[in-house]
């Protein structure tokens, strides 16, 4: 045995039992967390299979972004699970029908499946090894045969982001929001007033008028000699 | 290759590891005491000064009160993921370093996708603090590391553009093959800070939010919050998240290094400048950079946490967007870009 099949059987057992557990485990965070446990081991098998760019962006994309919106929304959720667990009984049936069908399709489909035999008499052209890395690889099939699908792709989904923003964007009114530019715009005259309230009375009482209202160093004098 | 040959691999490979991880660690102690230092010098004041000559041994005396302290869990936690989620951050903080060369050759493994590498697992670490915040079992944490997580996710998006303005300079994702192309007569002139500068600004800045430096050390902001994430953590875990937080800071310094200062290059092509070993010159740019972030902790006030949203989400990411397409378009217009037989 290689020391590349003892890590692919670490990576893939690893998967599997952690894949089991997103089912298993009785809290909802814990599934979440090894759902990540088996993106990343999953990652570990691109690694083996010589794919490491597609081993990194299934980290940065699924396990940075996607997962940790699971998690956010998991957590903020506060599932009762104890109210979720009481119909199991009653939907056991359907369930387990839809279980059994599946897994009849897929013995099925695995027991007839043969690689057809002239195909296997054929030997592998030996040609030139492949000079280019996988992420260029990539990205030379990607921007050049398939550019059209690939725009295609990112339309949908700037469609769906734009979605997501009209469905949630409401313009209520009497918010006090925070204008940066206005913040670092203001000047210490129109920020800055002096007044000087009458003792026992305050601004309200004399009829003063608020602070920034009144050019400063103008009414004082006035209010003290009322006073 | 046998597989007795490949476990010799595997081996030799578990012992560059181990040596990488206890000079780093030592670095980063003295890293550590440079920061007190530079903070207390521009206060006026004398900063560590008792233990060892000129408080040189400070950090090490640190790190035995926090090993010999008693570690509390709170009684509603969740224990198992209490004690992961420091663990998980500091083991990913030192993953990064598997993949950083310090000098031609001198690395671990020398990934073709390695600053991919370095996103990745930097990206993961916002699951240290997610972990660490929902274990804690108290309000206050989680709602700190929801805050953290939050920030860290934010500041990825540009970093993200960044790297990308510097890849298409590069034609390459292989950490080494960037320094590399640094590589020319015009010595600190060729590097990519001068001719990147505006993505320079952008990565410092957004590598402090990312490492949750100051003046965006929102997650654990002293003066409103406690500790944020890790308010219910003592002793020896808080110990590691402190060390996790150090060790991602010295990564962003690395990286910065390797983008925009040369790595391992002297700053002139000629003798007796290049006289000087590449692991020299490398560790005294990362040291510069870390002096920046230490200055600029000492220096500006802590952000409010809408303006750090907001800097994030509507300067950087427009701005960083935009550089990604200009810089695009001049290489291929100049003919500049790799591969295009320039």
């Amino acid at each position: 045995m290689s020391v590349t099949a003892a890590f692919f059987y670490l990576f893939a057992g690893i998967t599997v039992a952690s894949a089991v557990l997103v089912i298993a485990s009785r809290n909802p965070v814990h599934s979440v967390l090894f759902l990540i446990l088996a993106f990343v081991n999953a990652a570990g098998l691109f690694v083996l299979l010589g794919a490491e760019f597609l081993a990194m962006i299934l980290v940065v994309v699924y396990v940075g972004a996607v997962a940790v919106l699971f998690l956010f929304v998991i957590m903020l959720l506060d599932v009762d699970f104890a109210s979720l667990k009481q119909g199991v009984l009653q939907y056991l049936p359907i369930g387990g029908t839809v279980g059994v069908i599946f897994l009849v399709e897929l013995v099925l489909v695995v027991s007839t499946y043969a690689v057809d035999p002239a195909l296997l008499a054929t030997q592998p052209m030996p040609g030139e090894p492949l000079l280019m890395t996988n992420t260029a690889a990539l990205g030379s099939v990607l921007y050049t045969r398939y550019v059209y699908f690939f725009q295609l792709a990112g339309l949908v989904l700037l469609v769906a982001m734009i979605g997501a923003i009209v469905l949630t964007l409401r313009d209520r009114v009497g918010v006090k929001r925070q204008d940066a530019v206005r913040q670092a715009l203001r000047t210490k005259e129109e920020a800055i007033g002096m007044t000087r309230p009458p003792i026992g009375k305050g601004l309200g009482a004399s009829g003063a008028t608020p602070p920034g209202a009144t050019p400063a160093g103008a009414s004082p004098s006035r209010t003290r000699e009322d006073a | 290759m046998t597989f007795w040959e490949a476990s010799l691999d595997v081996a030799l490979i578990a012992l560059a590891s181990l040596t990488v991880m206890s000079v780093l660690m030592i670095y980063i102690a003295y890293i550590l005491y440079a920061d007190r230092k530079i903070w207390a010098a521009v206060q006026l004041r004398r900063g560590p000064n008792v233990v060892g000559p000129w408080g040189l041994l400070q950090s090490f005396a640190d790190l035995l009160k926090f090993v010999l302290k008693e570690p509390v869990i709170p009684a509603s936690a969740n224990k198992g993921l209490f004690l992961l989620a420091p663990l998980v951050l500091v083991f990913l903080a030192l993953t990064a370093w598997a993949v950083i060369p310090v000098d031609a050759g001198w690395v671990i493994a020398d990934l073709n996708v390695g600053i991919l590498f370095i996103f990745a697992v930097s990206s993961l670490q916002v699951y240290g603090v997610i972990m660490a915040g929902w274990a804690s079992n108290s309000k206050y944490a989680f709602l700190g590391a929801l805050r953290s997580a939050a920030q860290m996710i934010s500041y990825e998006v540009s970093i993200g553009f960044v790297i990308i303005t510097v890849l298409l300079c590069v034609g390459s994702l292989n950490l080494t093959a960037i320094v590399e192309s640094q590589n020319s007569e015009w010595g600190i002139f060729g590097w990519y800070w001068l001719w990147l500068f505006p993505m320079f600004v952008i990565f410092l800045i957004s590598a402090l939010a990312e490492t949750n430096r100051p003046p965006f050390d929102l997650p654990e902001a002293e003066s409103e919050l406690v500790a944020g994430f890790m308010v219910e953590y003592s002793s020896t875990p808080y110990l590691l998240f402190m060390l996790g937080e150090y060790v991602a800071i010295m990564t962003m310094c690395a990286l910065m290094t390797i983008m925009f200062f040369g790595g391992w290059l002297p700053p002139f092509p000629i003798a007796p400048f290049t006289w000087v070993p590449g692991i020299v010159w490398f560790v005294l740019k990362m040291s510069l950079v870390f002096f920046l972030f230490a200055m600029v902790k000492a220096f500006v006030p802590r952000y409010r946490y809408d303006q750090l949203m907001r800097l994030g989400w509507k300067v950087f990411l427009p701005l960083s967007l935009a550089a990604v397409v200009i810089v695009a378009f001049v290489l291929k217009l100049t003919g500049l870009a790799p591969g295009m037989g320039a």
